[in-house]
């Protein structure tokens, strides 16, 4: 890795970890600022697998709600600690990814309606009231023992850190540009010596664990939740919509996205839901139409270097 | 029970391969995934409640007035949204996002008109008496819904394979770039496709109420994927895959419903996902899988 690379790193991590650590002291609103973790660690999620792979994640909140029931079954049923049930949440997770891993081998739409069904799959399933005993069915989970605002808030930057350093090290690192090459042409990457099928199962598993983490970082956060909150279609869209709009297979790209979209949809989406919804599907259309490789690709055009 | 189970299959599988048709011409004329389509049967839906309503329109008639209305809406639509959406690096992805942009507009703009609520016609708009077929008996709207579905059906076959701008379109779905080549007026016959496919939408959608119960402006989502999982069993961009899907579909959802109904709402995703794995093609399709 270059030095220039390795002081770019350490730069974003350490700015990005002290805005996140020390914004609850400038800014009241805890819950708020949690959300804007949220949606970072899941657009770097997105952009993990779409911004290197290609691979669409449509239903990317399959793994999310995999991390908050993995944590809420270790808490209820095991009676563990939040830090094993945080592993216990990503491993769910991973799990999950491993049982999808096969649909890795459908590619374009395919993919991507395939994961959405998965995800409504793994929502109705636990949200089946025939499972009541084990994950308390539609009626949600309550984990009142574990509730500490603070705390998770902190490991919520830790996720947040962790998982930007991974996107770093897909950009940097040999194993981002394998797979961007496989992203491109597979073939080809192949025949340079590339083993495919392993570098997209890593991409497509790192992604499960930071939303699986980030997931059950919710669950820990909220301590009260309902399967339509954690299985939301919700995320998935808005993740892919920052990561997106910030500009995927780049580091800081996927950042702006959230501060820049999230930030919008709170000053004017609570007043008026339907009329931000209108806004918000216009704008998505529109970045489509005329931006489809987001605000890093503008900043570029402009001169501007976006890590 | 298992008698009735299959025949009410079979009017249901005929009603979902017209829910699913549109959306596959659209994905075989265009390679793009238009994931507003749901929302498209949801208005059909709207339109058909208001007509009969305000004029005690009958459905059947809303049918092949929305047919029309959406034919009409489609072409200069097609010309705002695909055109440069085909030249854009990965059409076929931006596609997904593009059109569920399209959906929340679509939504949002539907619930700030005419409001949230569901709305449903009575069952008495399709005929009162109850039909008799195989000993079994049906409400009359299932068997009327499902003989206009296979109607619709049958007039887009006739449409395909039996009218000259039915050949260019599936000349233009065998490969775009040779048709194109050969001074077929690609843009053209893709614009009447896509008004056709959201025309066959709304048309499913004037049934709707019937089939699927009350439709409110939120219903789009879930009647996409229902589309989405009839056409993939089929196979994508196959016509007649869709009512072999449609059939397979509605035979699967009733006996599941009779046999298992707590996991009943499970099985289209389920089916999808299997489907993909074992086929990715779909029943009838040819080879699609990469690397």
């Amino acid at each position: 890795m270059p030095r220039s690379a390795l002081r770019n790193s350490l730069w974003i991590l350490i700015s990005l970890g002290l805005v996140a650590a020390l914004a609850p002291l400038a800014y009241a609103n805890q819950l708020l600022l949690f959300n804007f973790i949220v949606f970072m660690v899941l657009a770097q999620g997105v952009n993990i697998l779409y911004g290197f792979t290609g691979y669409l994640p449509f239903g990317y909140v399959g793994f999310f709600g995999a991390g908050a029931y993995g944590f809420a079954l270790a808490v209820m049923h095991l009676h563990t600690g939040p830090w094993v049930a945080l592993g216990a949440g990503a491993l769910a997770s991973v799990l999950f990814g491993c049982v999808l891993t096969p649909l890795l081998r459908l590619s374009g739409a395919y993919f991507a309606i395939a994961n959405l069904a998965a995800s409504l799959a793994i929502a109705e399933v636990v949200s089946n009231p025939a499972l009541t005993d084990l994950t308390q069915g539609p009626y949600g989970v309550s984990l009142a023992d574990t509730f500490a605002p603070t705390l998770s808030y902190g490991a919520a930057v830790a996720i947040l850190l962790l998982t930007t350093a991974c996107v770093l090290v897909l950009r940097y690192a040999t194993l981002g540009l394998a797979l961007q090459a496989v992203r491109d042409d597979p073939i080809s990457a192949a025949m340079a010596g590339i083993p495919v099928v392993r570098t997209r199962i890593l991409a497509w598993l790192l992604s499960a664990l930071v939303a699986g983490l980030i997931g059950a970082n919710f669950a820990w956060y909220v301590s009260v939740f309902y399967p339509d909150n954690v299985f939301s279609p919700d995320f998935s869209i808005f993740a892919l919509v920052f990561a997106l709009f910030g500009g995927v297979g780049t580091v800081l790209g996927p950042i702006l996205g959230v501060l820049l979209l999230y930030g919008l949809y709170n000053t004017i989406g609570i007043s008026a839901p339907q009329y931000f919804q209108l806004i918000y599907g216009l704008l998505i259309m529109v970045l489509v139409l005329f931006l489809p490789n987001g605000l890093a690709s503008l900043l570029r055009r402009w001169g501007i270097h976006v890590i | 029970m298992l008698a009735y189970a299959i025949l009410a299959g079979i009017l249901f599988g005929l009603y979902f391969s017209l829910v699913g048709l549109g959306l596959n011409l659209v994905f075989g004329v265009m390679r793009i995934v238009n994931l507003a389509h749901g929302d498209f049967v949801m208005l059909g839906a709207l339109l058909a409640g208001a007509l009969y309503g305000a004029y005690a329109i009958s459905p059947v008639l809303a049918a092949v007035i929305s047919l029309i209305v959406f034919i009409i809406i489609g072409f200069p639509l097609y010309y705002l949204l695909v055109p440069r959406l085909l030249q854009a690096p990965d059409p076929e992805m931006l596609s997904i996002i593009l059109f569920f942009g399209f959906s929340q507009v679509i939504e949002s703009v539907t619930t700030i008109v005419a409001g949230p609520s569901e709305r449903s016609i009575p069952g008495r708009a399709m005929g009162t008496q109850p039909v008799h077929i195989l000993g079994q008996t049906f409400p009359a709207a299932w068997v009327w819904s499902a003989v206009a579905s296979a109607i619709a059906v049958l007039l887009v076959f006739l449409y395909l394979y039996r009218t000259r701008v039915g050949r260019l379109t599936r000349a233009v779905m065998a490969d775009r770039h040779e048709a194109l080549a050969s001074g077929i007026d690609v843009g053209r016959i893709s614009g009447l496709a896509f008004g056709i496919g959201l025309g066959l939408a709304a048309v499913a959608g004037a049934f709707a109420p019937f089939m699927l119960g009350g439709i409110s402006p939120a219903s789009g989502v879930s009647l996409t994927i229902q589309s989405f999982t009839v056409i993939i069993v089929g196979s994508l961009g196959s016509p007649l895959g869709t009512v072999l899907g449609g059939l397979i579909y509605g035979i699967s959802i009733m006996l599941m419903q009779t046999y298992l109904s707590s996991w009943a709402a499970l099985l289209p995703y389920l089916l999808l996902i299997a489907i993909l794995l074992v086929r990715p093609s779909g029943l009838l399709g040819h080879e699609v899988r990469h690397a």
